[in-house]
């Protein structure tokens, strides 16, 4: 069964790519998201279309299938409307297949998990990356904000970041904040006496 | 009364602007509503969002909440249509070279006059125009007004399909040689130097059914209350968007980045009818460029549901079904709106179907509550469309 894979992320594109072959399904065309969608489509004739929901190529992808110049035959979503369970698990996961019509149900399940399971670990591998630069961005500010206090009162870092965490405590914040707000003031009025 | 959430799914387009006023202005929460607004970039993906539950309604393109219940591209899914988020507000941009060609002026052109010029280019060599879906009014104003000027759609030109943030680009990048596609988006291809917008919409059908409210009719049922208080909250809103005082505000709340994350000028020109046709030119006022809440503009007349799906057969080949029209008919409902505004003062049609593109002046129309009246509804080619003969309609036409 071959499987054609659109995705405006090529770390995704991979990573969909090596679940379904470990799955055994092997027979996979990767479409270049730039190049001409409608082409590259016939030129590989696939059986299921795997694309993110948030590709802004979809709406053109369902005119191309509507005018069956790929495969002569209708498309469907998903697999049938007695499967909306898996459909919505689909559309929770952010991901949409197109499905020859009259493909069975058991054929495109798997397909349709392993991309499920994929799309999850690739938004979780996202939220991690986006805790981590939040993490470092955090750390940048309090060490500005200490640097000023240093300054300031003539303190040395410990004493600087005792100070932090002292009014964070008092004032139930977190330490960030807290440093957001010195460095914020120090932009605003650091040149008053 | 307790507040009870309400997802839903938009794209952003001037015409989403109801759903967005209620939640920001507090019309919503007046209802006891809280509205979480779900953004998308296709319409694909806003249909797949509210047909599989991830949404509990939509701002949609009509023909594709049609298309939905008789199971085009889809397994059907029975649909509801309580209310009309707005009337026209789509416009025809032709890229620099084309309008140039057809000797486009700084002033809105006359449809006729504007659809010969275009016809003896598209003699010349093949001209490609981008829709942004293929069950969308845009796809079938476009398609109306190219046969009734002697260019036959798929045969003389090529229509296909574009999402309306990226209309600008297929423009500027000699993809296609025209657009049509609802605002900012041609004010943004204008503003940009790649286009001219050549006509309104509106020039095509005086009171062409544009966005409506979306739902799956068993969720209109099964929240019925819920859905009441929604039409409510929307209707509410429309009366306030349509106070000329509120534009700026209006423009702006739309135009931030969680909703449009466009140009508050392009956006303010579409909502007081002032649109811009060339870059660095004189915004021109046509009055009903985009069309909201006056002469129940939101009223969702089943004879509008009935002439877009006269417009889907003719152009998808499939042949008029008398029970496909019955279901394309009943996806509007005049029924959950009457039920929803009855008592509030809102003006409520008597009839659920009417005579389309039959006025020229403004008429006193039956209504069971407030004071209706028409105002000019005509097509650009003087036909009316009777939504009790479609077979006869489609014959008539070119």
């Amino acid at each position: 069964m071959r499987i054609a894979i659109i995705d405006t992320s090529e770390t995704r594109a991979a990573i969909i790519a090596d679940g379904l072959r470990d799955a055994g399904l092997d027979d996979q065309v990767v479409i270049d998201p730039a190049g001409p969608l409608a082409r590259q489509i016939e030129a590989c004739a696939p059986e299921v279309v795997l694309i993110n929901l948030e590709n802004p190529s979809r709406d053109l992808l369902e005119d191309f299938f509507a005018m069956s110049r790929v495969l002569g035959r209708p498309i469907a979503m998903f697999v049938d409307q007695s499967d909306a369970e898996s459909a919505l698990a689909a559309v929770d996961a952010g991901v949409s297949a197109y499905v020859v019509d009259g493909l069975a149900r058991q054929r495109i399940k798997p397909v349709l998990d392993v991309a499920i399971r994929r799309f999850q670990a690739f938004s979780r591998l996202q939220a991690e990356l986006a805790e981590a630069k939040t993490a470092l961005a955090d750390r940048q500010t309090i060490d500005r904000a200490k640097a000023i206090l240093m300054r300031r009162r003539g303190i040395d870092e410990p004493a600087a970041y005792a100070l932090l965490r002292g009014h964070a405590m008092q004032s139930n914040r977190r330490i960030a904040e807290v440093a957001e707000a010195i460095v914020t003031s120090e932009a605003l009025m650091g040149d008053l006496p | 009364m307790s507040t009870e959430r309400f997802r839903i799914g938009f794209l952003p387009l001037v015409d989403a602007a109801l759903p967005i006023l209620a939640q920001e202005l507090g019309f919503a929460e007046a209802e006891g509503l809280a509205l979480d607004l779900v953004r998308d970039v296709t319409w694909a993906t806003v249909r797949d969002r509210l047909l599989y539950g991830h949404t509990d309604a939509a701002h949609m393109v009509a023909p594709l909440a049609i298309a939905s219940a008789l199971g085009r591209d889809r397994p059907p899914t029975a649909m509801a249509v309580p209310f009309v988020l707005g009337l026209n507000g789509n416009a025809i941009t032709f890229s620099t070279a084309l309008g140039e060609a057809c000797g486009l002026g700084d002033t809105l052109g006359d449809p006729h006059t504007v659809g010969a010029a275009l016809r003896s280019v598209a003699g010349t060599r093949r001209l490609r125009f981008g829709v942004v879906h293929r069950y969308s009014s845009h796809n079938y104003m476009l398609r109306y007004w190219l046969a009734g000027v002697g260019i036959r759609p798929d045969a003389d030109v090529e229509i296909v399909v574009t999402s309306p943030p990226f209309a600008a680009d297929a423009l500027a990048s000699g993809e296609v040689d025209g657009i049509c596609v609802g605002e900012p988006w041609n004010s943004i291809a204008v503003d940009r130097g790649v286009g001219r917008i050549a006509l309104a919409t509106a020039q095509i059908w005086r009171r062409g059914v544009e966005k409506v409210l979306a739902m799956r009719a068993d969720v209109a049922a099964e929240r019925a209350d819920a859905t009441q208080r929604l039409i409510r909250a929307l209707h509410a809103a429309a009366a306030h968007f349509v106070r000329p005082e509120t534009a700026e505000t209006n423009a702006a709340i739309l135009a931030r980045p969680a909703y449009l994350d466009a140009p508050a000028d392009a956006i303010l020109r579409a909502i007081t009818d002032r649109i811009r046709l060339v870059q660095g030119g004189e915004p021109v006022h046509y009055p009903d460029f985009m069309f909201q809440h006056r002469e129940a503009a939101n009223f969702p007349w089943r004879s509008q549901a009935a002439w877009l799906y006269a417009q889907m057969t003719r152009w998808d080949g499939r042949g008029y079904d008398a029970g496909d029209a019955a279901i394309a008919a009943a996806t509007f409902r005049p029924d959950l709106y009457r039920a929803a505004l009855a008592g509030s003062g809102a003006v409520l049609p008597g009839a659920s179907s009417k005579l389309e593109g039959a006025l020229g002046e403004p008429i006193g129309a039956g209504s069971t509550q407030g004071r209706l009246m028409l105002g000019n509804d005509r097509f650009f080619d003087g036909r009316a469309f009777d939504p009790d003969d479609i077979p006869g309609y489609l014959a008539a036409l070119p």
